[in-house]
This record gives structure tokens, C-alpha cells and sequence, in this order.
């Protein structure tokens, strides 16, 4: 699981970061050292140990350069990229239709449908990928229910489904965003001109949407090739969990660390093209604030409408959540050992407000530096930001203990590095959230404390932090949500005797203890649940979840 | 301290390409109230801002009573200059009352009878515990000023003080302003791009172009004898008439207009429409075509026997009708020498 969440989604809508350093508007206005000293704080320690795998690397043995260039290695990339492709795919396909069936149509109840088709949002991969694989096969629950002999889902068909469910709602609410901002007298001056709905469509929406789309399907794309959850309890063996399954097999630690590059440069490529697609998807903005039209459905139309977004939304919501519920019933009934663990619990929480106070804390002069000093430099440090965000976590965490252990051994595999590494990994959910904050802050109420005697320290804490306090939060919540939800750093980084509620979920799963799988994993959703709410309550304008 | 309050010298700053301070100096006595004008982008907010210590001068000096803040190796951070800003938005920090607001550079044991005095002498005394977005703009505008003058400063710097009024609220913001910061003892400069602004209530009005001060001086100086064609016309209405000097003086549509320049000179008469004094004449060589009465004064379109149309403004003890016949009467008028005869 690969916690990518609704802050890519805002990014990529409101196109923060420019695509080419040529575009930046420089300040004239020279930052002081600490700030940039205070921004690299939580940045440098996990950027370092990545940048540092590739030395490792260089000095690795021959056997593990055979690795590299293995007919086995080839069959792993080959296999990621079916499973990425068939997802990003499908994601596509339901993402966009979902948009524009939404979006544009008649079809009733909008506003409930339009939550509950981004709703699998917030559940993890991995808990999706739990749910099918303890509903399916002969002591499954669907076929409990039906009677019926259900083969087990595993491998890749079962990895497509929980990741497809995972990712279309990221390519759904990137599109549904464009769709909102494309302007209806384009489609008007279409069908004035004699062309079908269906024409129109083909010729004039979907072409308007084409960045926006592309937008989405890289995140998904990225999404799923990041992704180790899914895959590890599908059985379906792709770059992470080979990589899992090498450092943890083996006392040579070198194989996962040229795998690990590997899928580093895999993910450059994408990270690459999704960082140049960024903020494409709005350059048709609407000049006018006229409603967009909307088509009406014939009934065969409507009917095939709903019966989708009804198969979606089940396949996604209610098919999980009641399986799962249905597994702690099963359990309780059978007087299985289903108790919940506090320690988890407290692991969980405890990890997630780390992360989340360390990351606020980093975001405050990373924001105050690409906002009120905008230059080359702090557009690359954005730019550092957002790689690490969508670099894959499992080769974070290679990196990184690889890196303590060589360098760093008093603090290997303590709650200190956890939480950096979480927070460095999620610092552009704080970061984004923030910097939409700060730049509604007039830059003038700094000045005239600077000018009513106050220094620029102070100065930050009596006006502009009180200022931003609320996307601050808003991020911080955001990064609290995707901590507590991360699993193949935490599984790597943990300090011994330590553990949450996704290590819980995920070991249960993988020892077939599903009734307690399910039991942590309906904890981690109501977990999830508080600051989800707050996000979508408070602060409307920076997160549409 | 003997010399000015305030002394630029020499300020340039340039970003990237763009030049906003040219080799700027600029005087402020003590006491007094200076407007720097000039069209908008010719870098008197960046002017404002290298005194206020926000922006750093590539080049040149700031003294504030006779110390180098900025320039000459030194740069002493804003919060240390002891000056005060207004700025163009006001820049109220909306999370604390109006009282806060006051008291924000205030230190010290009295800070609550200084904010009550500062805002007693805004007229906001009353509105300590409000918040800045349940006033209005005027008075905003006013919490800014008492705010700046809290920490008694040296100098306060208005930046556009009154673009966010409406015009009503102006006219009463602007002998406010003069009251309040005459209250208060304090220096100010403030930035505008109206003329008539700055004429009304400056003691010292600099005309600002292309980053450089082009005249200062008192205000009825600068409105009757600007230095050059520019500056007349950016003050005040101004027909300005070409010609080659010749025998010392230059014929114009109005007839000859005595001059020192030297013969074969070409130059340009400004006259402003109150110099010229139109009398009613049967056999005038002149026709009212048009005519604006504003009760106090009048504008009056006078059609020259040429055909050329020429304004002026008249009192209205005159009585002049549309139609009436006139001989026109230059009273006064200031030749520029031109470079050439194209302008």
C-alpha cells in the first residue's frame, strides 16, 4: 500500500508547482540560512540514503549485477508493467465514465453518488485486496452465502481488482475537476454544427480532457506499480513484493538493493512524466460561469448507468466492508481470538502523530520558502518534495536501512527514523495543503510586523503561522491518515516490539487468520474515519475527498 | 540633527531587466509631509519600500537622522528602522482585535493607554474589540495609520493611502490624515499616482518618472512652473503649443509669446487654461463653442479665428455664453526649448 492520497488530486487540479523551472517567478528577496537549514531537516535524511543506494550499488558483486540482468528480472518487469497496465487501464475506464456520468447527465442523486464513487479512497489497498481474497474461495464468504463453488481470487486477476478499486477514484476526481471547468459552448457550437451527442463526446470533450486524464492514469499507474500490499496478499509477484521477499529471505541484502533501483528507475519514468503532465490539465479554464449542459439519458441509458455505478460502488464499499464485517461476526461466533490490540492501536496512533507533528513541522519553512522566496532553488526543493512522495515506499525503506545500518546503527530501526521517513515520504501532503494557505496570506502583514519591530521569527509565529494554522492542519490530518495506513516501510523500519494496525492486518492476512485481519482492519477504517471527516468538514477548499 | 529626517541617495534597484530606482534622492525635512507621485511603474512603492528596509537598493544610500540604515556595507533590518507603514491594503492582521492590532509594536508598561491614545486620536477609540473585517474601509484605514504611529515612529510611509476609498471617503480620509499626523508630530511620505491628491495636501510634492525624482518643491511651485512639458501635464491640464523662437518670442494661435531663448530655437509654450482670460468682444477674433459651468469656475471652448479650439477656465463672474465672440488674453506662460521642432 502505497498511501498516495487526495493531495495529488488538488496538485494535480490546481497545477501548483510549474512543470519548467524557466516559468518560476523569482524573488528578489534572499531567505535566510535557517530556513533552508530548517527545510532539510526532515528532507535530507531519507533523500541522502536514497541517493546513497545508487553508490551501493555501484560497489555491488558480480552475482548481484547477474540479478540485475536475469531472464528472472525481466519476467518481474514484465509483470509489473501487465499488472500496471491492466489497472491504469480499467481505471480509465471507470474513472472517466464515472465523471462524466456524474458530471454531466441527468441521472438522480448526484451528490451521493459522487461521494460514494471516491470513497474506496480511504480504504487501503491491501484491505481491499483482504476482502476478496477471505470472501472468495471454498470457506469464503461468498461462497458461505451462495452455496455456489467459488475459486479463489489470487494472483494477478485478483491483484487488477483490488488495485483497480484502489486507484480509478484518483483518475475519477482529476477528471471530474476538468470536466467542471471545460467550457459548455464548445459542445453547444458542436451540436449547433450537426454532430451527435456521441460525436461530441468523442470529438470535443474527451480531447479537452485528454490532460487531465493522462494526469490520473499516471497516478495510477504509479500507484500501482508502488504498490505492496495488494500484491503481497494476492501472491502476485511483482517488483515490491520480490524486493520484500529478498531482503527478508536472505542475509545478502544486495539482490533487494539492485532490485530496488530498478523499480527506482521505473518509477523516475513515471514520476517524470507525471511532474510534466502536472498542472496541463487546466489550461482550457472556463471563461464563463454558465452551467454546463446536461444530456439526457434514455431509459436503456439510465438503467446501464446506474447498474454501473451500483456494481462500482458495491465492488468497492460494500463488498469489502461487509465481508469484513461478516469475518469478525464468523470469528466472534466461533470463539476464534479476534481481540483487538491495543498495542496496534497505540502503534498506529503513536506513529501517525509523530509523523504528522514532524511533517507539519518541516512543511512551515519549506512553505515560507517556495512561497515568499520563489526561485530555482525552492522550486527543487519541491520538486525533492514530490519525488519522495511518489517514489515507492519499499525502496525508501531499503534505502534507508541499508543506510543506517552502514552509517547510522544506534538508530537503526528506532521510532526516531520511522517517523522521519514517514514524514519525509508524506511531506508533500503538508507541503500542498500549506502552501494553499500561505498564498492567500498577503505578504504585506508580514512586512508591517517586520516594519512594527518584530523580527522575522517572530514575525512567523505572532502573524503568518496563526495565519496558515488551518491548511497546516488540514495537512497534517492528511499525513496522520496516510502514516497509520502505510505498510512496507513500517514493516521494515519498525523498532522491534513495535507494531500497527496495517503490520497487524497484513501478517494476520498472510498466516490466513482472517477473522482478526478483518477485526484491525474495520479499526484502522474508523481510525481513518476522525480526521478524514475533519478534512472534508474544515477544509473544503484544499481536499475533495 | 541639522539635516533632513530622511536622505536617499544615489538608490538604484533594478529586477532582473526591469529598472524601478534610477539614481533616486530624495530630501524629507522634519515634520513635514511629502507625496511622491508619479505614473504607476515608476517605482515610488519601491522607493517607500528601500526606506521601510523591504526591498535592498543595489546601489546607494538611506539615512534616517543622520544614520546610514542601508548602503555603505551597512543593512539594518526593518524592524530596527523605526518606521512606520501604511500599506496600500492596509495589512490589518485579520486573527486579532483592532486593539491588538494598535498594540502590536507597542512595548512597554503604558501599551494600553498608548493604544488608547492612538486611537482616540483616529477617532476609533470605541473600537478596540472589534476584529479588522467588521470595519469599514475608511476605518481600516484608520486602524493602519494608528497602528504605524503607535511606536512613535520617526517617519510614517503611506503607501497609496487612499485607492481603496471611494471618492467621498477620500475628500474626509485626506484632512483626517493631515489632522491625525499633525496630532502626532510625525514625518510622512506618502506614494500616489494622483496629481490632485498630492497637490492638496503634501507640503513637498515629488514627481516621480522612470525611477528617478524629475522636480520637487513646494506644491504651488511645482503646479506653476514645472521644469518641463512632462511634469505640466502629469499636474494639471496644459495646452502646450509649439513654435520657433524669433526675435524674441514665438508665434503661437494665441499670438506672440515673449521668451529669452535664443532666435531659431524651437520650443513649446505651456499655458494652463486659468492663464488664459477670454473677454467678451463683438468683434472678437474668437468663438465659445462649448462650455462646462462647475458653479465656482467654468471651462470654456474657445474656436480660434485659425479653427483651432483651445480650453480655458474662467471665473464665473464672467458671464460667457455659448456662441459669444471673444478676445483672448494669454496672462501667463512658461517656453520650454524643444530639441527639435517634433515632439
Amino acid at each position: 500500500m502505497n498511501g498516495r492520497d487526495p493531495v495529488i488530486e488538488v496538485h494535480v487540479v490546481a497545477g501548483t508547482p510549474a512543470a519548467s523551472p524557466g516559468r518560476v517567478k523569482e524573488s528578489r528577496r534572499r531567505p535566510p540560512w535557517w530556513l533552508w537549514a530548517a527545510a532539510l531537516a526532515v528532507l535530507v535524511p531519507v533523500a541522502l540514503p536514497v541517493l546513497f543506494l545508487f553508490g551501493r550499488a555501484a560497489g555491488a558483486t558480480d552475482a548481484a549485477w547477474a540479478t540485475l540482468f536475469s531472464f528472472r528480472t525481466l519476467r518481474l518487469a514484465g509483470r509489473s508493467f501487465l499488472l500496471t497496465g491492466v489497472v491504469t487501464f480499467s481505471a480509465i475506464v471507470i474513472g472517466v465514465g464515472g465523471a462524466w456520468v456524474l458530471a454531466r447527465t441527468d441521472i438522480a442523486f448526484k451528490r451521493i453518488w459522487g461521494v460514494a464513487f471516491a470513497l474506496p479512497l480511504v480504504i487501503p489497498s491491501y484491505v481491499v485486496a483482504l476482502a476478496f481474497i477471505s470472501g472468495t474461495g471454498p470457506r469464503g464468504v461468498f461462497a458461505d452465502i451462495t452455496g455456489l463453488e467459488i475459486p479463489h481470487l489470487i494472483g494477478l486477476p485478483g491483484a487488477w481488482l483490488a488495485l483497480t478499486i484502489t486507484t480509478y477514484p484518483y483518475v475519477y476526481l482529476i477528471t471530474a475537476a476538468a470536466i467542471r471547468k471545460v467550457d459548455p459552448s464548445l459542445e453547444e457550437a458542436a451540436r449547433g454544427l450537426g454532430a451527435s451527442p456521441g460525436r461530441v463526446f468523442w470529438t470535443v470533450v474527451l480531447p479537452q480532457l485528454r490532460p487531465a486524464i493522462g494526469a490520473g492514469a499516471l497516478l495510477a499507474a504509479l500507484y500501482t506499480l508502488s504498490d505492496f500490499g495488494a500484491v503481497s496478499l494476492m501472491r502476485f509477484d511483482a517488483f515490491t513484493r520480490v524486493i520484500y521477499a529478498q531482503y527478508s529471505g536472505r542475509l545478502d541484502r544486495t539482490p533487494a538493493i539492485v532490485l530496488s533501483i530498478v523499480l527506482i528507475m521505473i518509477a523516475g519514468v513515471f514520476i517524470w512524466g507525471e511532474q510534466r503532465t502536472r498542472g496541463k490539465g487546466t489550461y482550457f479554464s472556463r471563461s464563463t460561469s454558465r452551467p454546463p449542459s446536461i444530456y439526457r439519458l434514455t431509459p436503456p441509458q439510465r438503467t446501464t448507468a446506474i447498474l454501473s455505478l451500483t456494481t462500482v460502488t458495491a465492488i468497492g464499499i460494500f463488498v469489502p466492508v461487509s465481508v469484513l464485517s461478516i469475518w469478525v461476526v464468523r470469528g466472534l461466533a466461533a470463539g476464534t481470538n479476534i481481540a483487538v490490540s491495543w498495542r496496534a492501536v497505540m502503534g498506529s496512533l503513536t506513529a501517525g502523530t509523530f509523523a504528522a507533528g514532524l511533517a507539519m513541522a518541516a512543511a512551515i519553512p519549506i512553505t515560507v520558502l517556495t512561497v515568499r522566496f520563489a526561485s530555482r532553488s525552492t522550486h527543487w526543493l519541491e520538486r525533492v518534495v514530490f519525488t519522495i512522495f511518489s517514489l515507492p515506499h519499499i525502496t525508501i525503506a531499503i534505502a534507508v536501512v541499508a543506510f543506517t545500518i552502514r552509517y547510522a546503527r544506534p538508530v537503526y530501526q528506532s521510532i526516531l527514523v520511522l517517523a522521519l521517513v514517514y514524514a519525509a515520504m508524506f511531506l508533500a501532503q503538508a507541503t500542498s495543503s500549506a502552501k494553499a494557505s500561505l498564498l492567500q496570506v498577503n505578504p504585506a502583514l508580514e512586512d508591517a510586523s517586520r516594519s512594527l519591530g518584530h523580527g522575522p521569527i517572530m514575525t512567523y509565529v505572532k502573524v503568518t503561522l496563526p495565519l496558515i494554522s488551518r491548511g497546516l492542519l488540514a495537512g497534517g490530518a492528511l499525513v496522520f491518515v496516510t502514516t497509520i495506513k502505510e505498510l512496507p516501510a513500517t514493516l521494515l523500519l519498525s523498532p522491534p516490539g513495535f507494531t500497527t494496525l496495517a503490520v497487524r492486518i497484513w501478517s494476520a492476512a498472510d498466516e490466513l487468520l482472517y477473522a482478526r485481519a478483518a477485526t484491525s482492519s474495520l479499526l484502522l477504517i474508523a481510525v481513518s474515519v476522525v480526521p478524514v471527516y475533519y478534512l472534508s468538514i474544515r477544509s473544503k477548499d484544499v481536499v475533495e475527498v | 540633527m541639522t539635516g533632513p529626517l530622511i536622505s536617499v541617495t544615489g538608490v538604484s534597484v533594478s529586477f532582473g531587466d526591469a529598472v524601478a530606482l534610477d539614481d533616486f534622492s530624495l530630501d524629507v525635512p522634519q515634520g513635514s509631509l511629502v507625496a511622491l507621485v508619479g505614473p504607476s511603474g515608476c517605482g515610488k512603492t519601491t522607493a517607500l519600500r528601500v526606506i521601510a528596509g523591504f526591498e535592498h537598493p543595489d546601489s546607494g544610500t538611506v539615512a534616517i537622522r543622520d544614520t546610514i540604515v542601508v548602503g555603505a556595507g551597512k543593512d539594518i533590518p526593518p524592524e530596527k528602522r523605526n518606521v512606520g507603514m501604511v500599506f496600500q491594503e492596509y495589512a490589518l492582521f485579520p486573527h486579532v482585535s483592532v486593539a491588538e492590532n494598535v498594540g502590536y509594536g507597542v512595548r512597554g508598561a503604558d501599551r494600553v493607554q498608548r493604544v488608547h491614545d492612538v486611537l482616540k486620536l483616529v477617532g476609533l477609540e470605541d473600537h478596540g474589540s472589534r476584529f479588522p473585517h467588521e470595519l469599514s474601509g475608511g476605518e481600516q484605514q484608520r486602524v493602519a495609520l494608528a497602528r504605524a504611529l503607535a511606536p512613535a515612529p520617526d517617519v510614517v510611509l503611506l503607501d497609496e493611502p487612499f485607492s481603496n476609498l471611494d471618492a467621498p471617503q477620500r475628500e474626509r480620509m485626506r484632512r483626517e490624515l493631515r489632522r491625525i499626523l499633525r496630532g502626532a508630530g510625525a514625518t510622512a511620505v506618502f506614494v500616489t499616482h494622483d496629481q490632485a491628491e498630492a497637490l492638496a495636501i503634501a507640503d513637498v510634492i515629488a514627481i516621480m518618472s522612470d525611477g528617478r525624482i524629475v522636480q520637487s518643491g513646494i506644491p504651488d511651485d511645482v503646479y506653476a512652473q514645472p521644469i518641463n512639458p512632462w511634469v505640466a501635464r502629469f499636474l494639471g491640464d496644459a495646452i502646450l503649443l509649439p513654435g520657433v523662437v524669433e526675435n524674441g518670442s514665438v508665434a503661437t494661435v494665441l499670438g506672440p509669446i515673449t521668451t529669452s531663448l535664443p532666435a531659431g530655437s524651437h520650443a513649446e509654450v505651456m499655458i494652463r487654461p486659468e492663464w488664459i482670460a477670454p473677454r467678451v468682444s463683438d468683434d472678437g477674433a474668437g468663438c465659445i463653442t462649448d462650455r462646462e459651468f462647475y458653479g465656482h469656475d467654468q471651462l470654456v471652448e474657445i474656436e480660434l479665428a485659425g479653427g483651432e479650439r483651445i480650453e480655458a477656465l474662467v471665473p464665473t463672474a464672467n458671464r460667457i455664453l455659448i456662441g459669444d465672440r471673444v478676445d483672448v488674453e494669454v496672462v501667463d506662460s512658461i517656453v520650454y526649448e524643444t530639441a527639435s521642432g517634433l515632439h
